[in-house]
């Protein structure tokens, strides 16, 4: 079974969030950089189905040069191989096409990412993969099974779930309680060094949105303290004060 | 004056208040509202009554195959309505269904598409929204540069209003492939006649500090006479005290109620990335120096035991 697990490099979750140049762009200094950490969950199943039944991991980012320690962590956990698009992605449609691309390229069977990145959020990528490609998608989904050639999975939806059938190839947005987490071994950490990274150029190169500005959120305003023997009050401040209850 | 779609969802026969706001959204950017709707479970006065929210036509693909939300048939049946239509715009709630659709329709209809729209457009100078990135932590302001345009909204982003009228139904039958059903939903395992988390108005939520599973009781009496939906902290759907949709937070639902209690909760960077776009916060900890306090704005110190009754004693009594 040949799997692509498409990874983002994005602030640690802990990261205060601030930005620079006329806020037109993301202030990385002093930010730790990580997998996203929904990838990582693809990323953690992608290394147990290939125990269980064999096969390669290539992992992809879509990045530039600056988030090569990051596809070297992916190497790390269990990837067999890595492939960088070289580009500043600009928006989910610029990621997705680039992706796509590079699945065709590989005839893959399952192309597994994060169910949306932690930086934009904007969980949009898997779909248009799936679309590109005329194959299904599917996110976000929560367990993975593969036999043969067919999948069994459990998409969240509001307040439950939906179990699908789907043959591969098929796309997916992951997210826990796929697998849990892996952390590098030392072994892994060595052999990551000389596994192959082949950085290859953008071929579609296509946006549909434009940046104007970030914008911080308002700051919060001062809390009130309600005395835990005059619960009461707590209820007529959210009655006449938040206009709430 | 540009031509609107807008796909609406229901469950248990019902269109979500998620996809009312996203009508009134619609409505609000002016112009002629259109919704679709899929299914056969969903009554016509349901439908027709979407007009008191600003629709003025629904299209009905009544097709009982589409009772559940197969992703790849409903992009099909939008992108062939925003065809007949000559929409431009499709708006549509941000959710587990809305979100998968939309990104499949952007490629169908070579359209530019932005997700968690928190705002009205902007169409002085182009048509750009805002945005929340980051997880709640900042917003963007981006422009849609391709003709046809989809938006994706977050709760709150618009104020439904009753604006009285009824929508004129019309039965819409699209063309469907096997490929639109390869991936086969054989079953669905769903809380009923609960209050969905990611639309409830009241979220009330416990954490580690709540000790075990067999204490969410007095969660759920608080819930109950709030009319609120529960939530927890990762930790507690990791070690399933409770069911892992109600886990809010950065890896989890992000929600923004009007109130949002957190109870027991120590107030880690990644749980408040998902409520920190509630309209208010209490927070009860018995912690003073707990850090969910510096993002709340009300809060008690003190025991969770001692606390929730009395606070559930309290609301009884004030109604
Ligand atoms: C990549 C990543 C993603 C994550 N995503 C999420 C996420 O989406 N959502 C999430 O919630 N967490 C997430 N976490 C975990 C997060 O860092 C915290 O560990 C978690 O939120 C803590 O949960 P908690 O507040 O319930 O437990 P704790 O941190 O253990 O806090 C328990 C609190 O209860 C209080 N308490 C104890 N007893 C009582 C009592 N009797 N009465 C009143 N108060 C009491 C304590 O003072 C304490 O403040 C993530 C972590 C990582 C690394």
């Amino acid at each position: 079974m040949k799997i692509l697990v498409c990874i983002t490099h994005v602030p640690d979750t802990t990261s205060r969030i601030s930005f620079t140049d006329n806020d037109q762009k993301f202030d990385a200094n002093g930010v730790q950089f990580i997998i996203g950490p929904y990838d990582d969950y693809a990323l953690a199943r992608a290394v147990e189905l290939k125990e269980q039944a064999g096969g390669n991991i290539t992992v992809l980012n879509v990045g530039g040069v600056e988030t090569e320690p990051t596809i070297r962590k992916a190497l790390a956990i269990g990837a067999d191989e890595a492939i960088r698009v070289n580009a500043e992605p600009t928006d989910s449609l610029f990621v997705a096409n680039e992706i796509a691309k590079v699945a065709k390229d590989g005839n893959y069977d399952l192309i597994l990412m994060g169910r949306e990145s932690i930086d934009f959020n904007g969980g949009m990528v898997h779909g248009m993969v799936g679309e590109i490609l005329g194959i299904p998608s599917l996110s976000p989904v929560m367990t993975l099974e593969i036999e043969g050639d067919t999948a069994k999975i459990a998409r969240e939806i509001e307040g439950g779930k939906e179990f699908i059938e789907v043959k591969m190839p098929f796309v997916a947005g992951c997210q826990e309680p796929i697998a849990e987490w892996k952390i590098p071994n030392m072994r892994g950490i060595m052999s990551a060094r000389t596994k192959p990274l082949n950085v290859v150029e953008p071929s579609v190169n296509q946006s549909g949105t434009a940046l104007q500005k970030f914008v911080m959120p308002p700051a919060k305003g001062a809390i009130k303290m309600v005395d835990a023997d005059n619960v009461a009050e707590l209820v007529t401040l959210l009655k006449n004060e938040a206009k709430v209850l | 004056m540009s031509s609107i779609l807008v796909f609406v969802e229901s469950a248990d026969g019902r269109i979500k208040k998620s996809s009312l706001e996203a009508i009134a959204f619609a409505h609000a950017m002016g112009g002629e509202v259109t919704a679709i709707a899929f299914g056969n479970e969903v009554s016509q006065d349901e439908l027709s009554g979407l007009g008191n929210f600003g629709a003025t036509k629904v299209l009905h693909i009544n097709d009982e195959k589409l009772n559940q939300g197969v992703i790849q048939a409903y992009a099909s049946g939008i992108a062939q309505a925003m065809e007949k239509i000559g929409a431009d715009v499709l708006v549509l709630a941000n959710s587990s269904l809305g979100n998968p659709v939309s990104a499949r329709v952007a490629i169908k209809m070579d359209a530019s598409l932005v997700s968690n729209v928190t705002e009205l457009p902007s169409t002085d100078g182009g048509f750009s929204v805002k945005r929340s990135i980051y997880t709640g932590k900042a917003f963007a302001n981006v422009e849609l540069t391709k003709a046809k345009k989809i938006l994706a909204i977050r709760k709150n982003a618009a104020e439904v209003k009753e604006l009285g009228g009824s929508a004129n139904v019309e039965v819409f039958s699209a063309n469907f492939n096997d490929a639109d059903f390869s991936a086969k939903i054989t079953s669905t395992e769903k809380a009923t006649g609960d209050i969905l988390l990611p639309e409830a108005e009241i979220v009330v939520s416990g954490g580690r500090g709540l000790k075990g599973s067999e204490n969410w009781g007095m969660i759920e009496e608080l819930a109950k006479e709030l009319g609120a939906a529960t939530g927890c902290s990762k930790p507690v759907s990791d070690m399933g005290w409770r069911p892992h949709h109600e886990h809010v937070g950065q890896t989890g639902v992000k929600v923004s109620p009007q109130l949002y209690i957190a109870i027991g909760i120590s107030g880690a960077i990644q749980h408040l990335a998902g409520v920190n776009s509630s309209k208010n916060i209490v927070v009860i900890n018995k912690d003073p120096e707990a850090p969910f306090f510096k993002a709340a704005d009300y809060g008690i110190v003190g025991d969770a035991f001692e606390v929730i009754p009395k606070l559930t004693e309290a609301i009884k009594a004030a109604k």
